[in-house]
């Protein structure tokens, strides 16, 4: 018998454009103890589909038809207060963002308490001790202090481990978990999930998993389904979806999902695939790190975020640069590229000692062209009121001296290199997708000929399909332009499909580094081991590989 | 705990070369000011020569330089000067005035808080209805329409033609005996005495300016409430909140309007400093013995002593207050003191 069942909802959203169908007819099944995967792109309405389910749309949604029915009851008359009663008690929902999810200026402790002593789970003299027990069923150590800590005072694990406390301190029959893990890094992610996976098989919990990584949906789900556009295109188990999808949707997923034993190119639809680009390669290095160090001044004492760190970067060699957050990468980067200064070691760019001007003064460098960036979140990184003209001629119009008319040649030469259609560029970043985003992000970059590039995870915020297409842009570019690239990145996956070397950097220092198959076939460190354990493995699918 | 009370210190040592500029700048600007107070005091039919009397009498010829340091050491032993134009020492002068301006500013202040607060939130939880509406209204008009105005208007309505509000002229009217001067807040005193009718007689005289200033004061207030329930409760841990079931009163105040209180209360010390300052107008058209149309009246006759005591007074005020405020922020706002820290 199932716990759950949804038949054709449907639900609308009322906006400036006039009425938009976000979710168009889904009908799924969900039975006791079992665990749904909801896996689909940004915009195929999975997320919405479990706010209408908890009746918690913003005020302009609606849902306008179809029915909810959760254990013969039907959630869509039931009165608001008894939908109150519900949610936490017997459906809960944890979420993405685990720290902007809690409440910044209450004690962890007492938000549980407030759960608790809502759905009179615990009395006023009895709140403390539940709340501590709902901590520890989570398990966090020593408890009993972390009652007492702000959200600000924890880190992004720990967080989550709270909001699941606080989401399954009533013993709720279902627990609805909207992309858990997204923006976690893979060993905490994998930690998470599996702690989300222990306890609903400790009390035989529900669950629907909401995601876009279809190798997390297949790890922990018994079932998954697919969503594109509102509605489901296929359903299954995940063995069998991966090795014969049928809907063109799910297989063009499969293709892009990152993972071991596939190529670049695999990653894109068969019909789009193109034969691998010639990389470049020589044995002359372009950048020489020796011995980088960097150390702040914090309040405890000082903060050794990099501590001497040495490798190279050949020319025309692409080198990933992984570890968790924390591990110095960023602070690497923000170095390399010339926009803070390490507190000692040397950066041998062609030869020339770059640690040898300072950062404040290398913007007015003649090599500040050689050494350029692509940021992380390609939104933020635009200035909102400029065209993506305008963003990408920017960096043209201080470092070179084109005349008007080669600056706009230049940029949609540009434009048409990094395959962005040439309307766009008078568009505002508001206005252009996530993927076209990274395009401008990435055309800005080389348009000054840069000969090294430092990406930082320029993908993370993609959806799979779009990462498979920007993801093989940067393979093209690489063949056809010969820049060196330094991939920072947390997925392993991607950094395995586009880096010759593989450096793994842990707490300030390098742990180990090497060619992409050494390290990632046989890792020598106990850490690159427990790295490539915690990334998500999809099942490798049948006819590709063959292929 | 210890730590909060080294905020504290560290925020008064901060305080401290404010208060040393203050001490500089208003000597100076008060020597640069247009007019000759020996001429005004000296009178109408005075000659050169009794003027020059006047100056030395006062200290006005000696140069510049001196005249500060003088004027230092009496500031450091507590001694603020002879007012010209009331022939009182200033510090009395300011324990007077003082007190009644703080009287009105904060009862002005509470009044508008009292409204201003509860109609913010009520618009953020629901925006686009009548309450939404009726706060805009409000809120436009307390803006644009000026304080000596709505003042006038007030009086016309209430006191001329109803005939329900006592004549605008003081903090007290004249058959009533002030009360015992303990906090100089009349209704303070008033109570403190027991003094029942005394206590409604300054009652009645502080409704109409109180309203006055608080109609001006609602507008900001009542924006930075509702912007600021409205950017807390589309926020996720209300949505966290609220998927765990909580009652909505709990998810209102607990959680949102506590996050919202915060840029609330900086606009609270915004508007309070500004009020202080800007409620001469309403002092003239009530007649209110208050320290604005003190500093007026000095600065007319350029009384130096009292200006440049208005001025300090004004700036140990600001001071205490954003002392204060901070205060507030670091009880409401953990992560603030851990920065300091």
């Amino acid at each position: 018998m199932s716990l759950l069942s949804i038949t054709d909802l449907k639900v609308s959203f009322q906006t400036r454009r006039g009425e938009v169908q976000a979710v168009r007819g889904v009908s799924l099944e969900l039975k006791k103890g079992e665990i749904l995967g909801v896996v689909g792109e940004s915009g195929s309405g999975k997320s919405v589909t479990s706010y209408a389910l908890m009746r918690l749309l913003e005020s302009n949604g609606r849902i306008t038809g179809g029915a909810l029915t959760y254990d013969g009851m039907d959630l869509r008359s039931v009165k608001e207060s008894t939908m109150r009663d519900l949610r936490g008690r017997e459906i809960s929902m944890v979420f993405q963002n685990p720290r902007a999810a809690l409440n910044p200026i209450r004690k962890v402790g007492q938000q549980i308490e407030d759960v608790l002593r809502r759905h009179a789970k615990a009395t006023r003299s009895t709140a403390k001790a539940e709340a501590i027990k709902a901590l520890e069923a989570v398990r966090i150590n020593d408890a009993e202090a972390r009652y007492n800590a702000y959200p600000f005072e924890l880190s992004g694990g720990m967080c989550q481990r709270i909001v699941i406390a606080l989401a399954l301190a009533c013993d709720p029959r279902l627990l609805i978990a909207d992309e858990p893990t997204t923006g976690l890094d893979i060993t905490t992610q994998k930690a998470v999930m599996e702690l989300i996976a222990d306890l609903i098989a400790e009390r035989g919990m529900s669950a629907m998993v909401i995601t876009h990584d279809l190798g997390l949906a297949a790890q922990y789900c018994d079932r998954i389904v697919v969503m594109k556009d509102g509605g489901i295109v296929e359903e299954g188990a995940p063995g069998q979806m991966f090795a014969a999808p049928r809907h063109a949707y799910t297989r063009k997923l499969v293709d892009a999902t990152p993972r071991e034993g596939t190529c670049v190119r695999a990653l894109l639809p068969a019909e789009q695939r193109t034969p691998e680009p010639d990389l470049p390669k020589s044995d002359t290095p372009l950048l020489e790190v020796r011995n980088l160090t960097k150390t702040y001044r914090g309040k405890s004492g000082p903060v050794h975020a990099v501590k001497g760190i040495s490798f190279t970067v050949n020319k025309g060699e692409s080198v990933g640069l992984v570890g968790e957050s924390g591990c110095g990468k960023s602070t690497t980067s923000s170095i390399l590229v010339r926009l803070s200064d390490p507190t000692e070691g040397e950066i041998l760019f062609n030869g020339e000692d770059l640690a040898l001007t300072p950062a404040a003064g290398f913007a007015r460098d003649p090599r500040r062209a050689a050494i350029q960036m692509v940021f992380q979140d390609a939104t933020d990184s635009f200035n909102p009121r400029h065209t993506a003209r305008h963003s990408i001629s920017e960096p043209l119009a201080r470092l070179t001296n084109l005349s008007r008319l080669d600056l706009k040649a230049r940029v949609e030469e540009l434009a048409d290199l990094v395959g962005l259609p040439r309307p766009l560029l008078e568009r505002f970043p508001h206005q252009l997708s996530g993927g076209q985003k990274a395009r401008v992000g990435i055309a800005r970059a080389i348009a000054v000929d840069p000969q090294f590039l430092i990406l930082d995870e320029p993908t993370a915020a993609l959806d799979v399909s779009i990462q498979a297409l920007v993801l093989n842009l940067l393979v093209d570019l690489r063949a056809k332009l010969g820049i060196s690239y330094l991939f920072v990145s947390h997925d392993l996956h991607v950094v395995r499909l586009l880096c010759d070397h593989v450096i793994v950097m842990k707490d300030g220092e390098i742990v180990e580094q090497g060619p992409t198959s050494k390290v990632m076939e046989t890792p020598a460190h106990p850490y690159t081991r427990q790295l490539l354990a915690a990334a998500p493995k999809p099942p490798v699918l049948a006819t590709s590989a063959a292929e | 705990m210890a730590g909060r009370l080294a905020t504290v210190g560290l925020r008064i040592t901060h305080a401290i070369p404010v208060i040393l500029g203050v001490v500089v700048v208003s000597f100076v600007l008060t020597r640069a000011l247009p007019g000759d107070p020996a001429v005004y005091f000296a009178g109408a039919a005075a000659d050169e020569e009794s003027i020059a009397q006047i100056r030395t009498a006062l200290g006005l010829d000696k140069p510049l330089p001196e005249q500060f340091l003088i004027y230092a050491k009496d500031v450091l032993t507590g001694d603020l000067g002879q007012s010209i134009s009331t022939g009182q020492p200033v510090l009395q002068d300011l324990a007077n005035r003082l007190p009644a301006s703080l009287e009105l500013t904060l009862t002005a202040l509470l009044l508008s808080c009292s409204i201003a607060i509860p109609l913010g939130v009520l618009a953020a939880t629901r925006p686009g209805s009548a309450v939404d509406h009726l706060c805009r209204v409000l809120v436009t008009a307390g803006v644009s329409l000026p304080t000596f105005f709505t003042g006038v208007v007030l009086i016309y309505v209430f006191y001329y033609l109803l005939g329900i509000a006592p004549a605008p002229l003081g903090r007290l009217d004249f058959i009533y005996l002030d009360p015992d001067h303990v906090t100089g807040f009349y209704l303070i005193d008033a109570a403190l005495a027991g003094d029942l009718e005394t206590w409604l007689g300054a009652l009645k005289q502080l409704v109409l300016p109180a309203t006055t200033l608080a109609l001006f004061t609602l507008a900001p207030l009542a924006r930075m409430t509702r912007a600021a329930m409205l950017g807390a409760l589309s926020s996720d841990y209300i949505r966290t909140a609220r998927a765990a079931g909580l009652t909505e009163d709990k998810v209102l105040f607990t959680y949102a309007f506590r996050n919202a209180l915060l840029p609330v209360i900086t606009t609270l010390g915004m508007v309070f400093s500004f009020t202080l300052g800007a409620n001469v107008l309403v002092e003239k058209v009530f007649a209110w013995p208050g320290i604005g149309s003190y500093a007026v009246e000095a600065l007319v006759v350029s009384d130096y002593a009292a200006v440049q005591g208005f001025v300090l007074a004004m700036a140990l005020l600001f001071v205490a207050l954003n002392l204060v405020i901070d205060l507030t922020y670091t009880l409401i706002d953990p992560r603030i003191g851990f920065e300091t820290r």
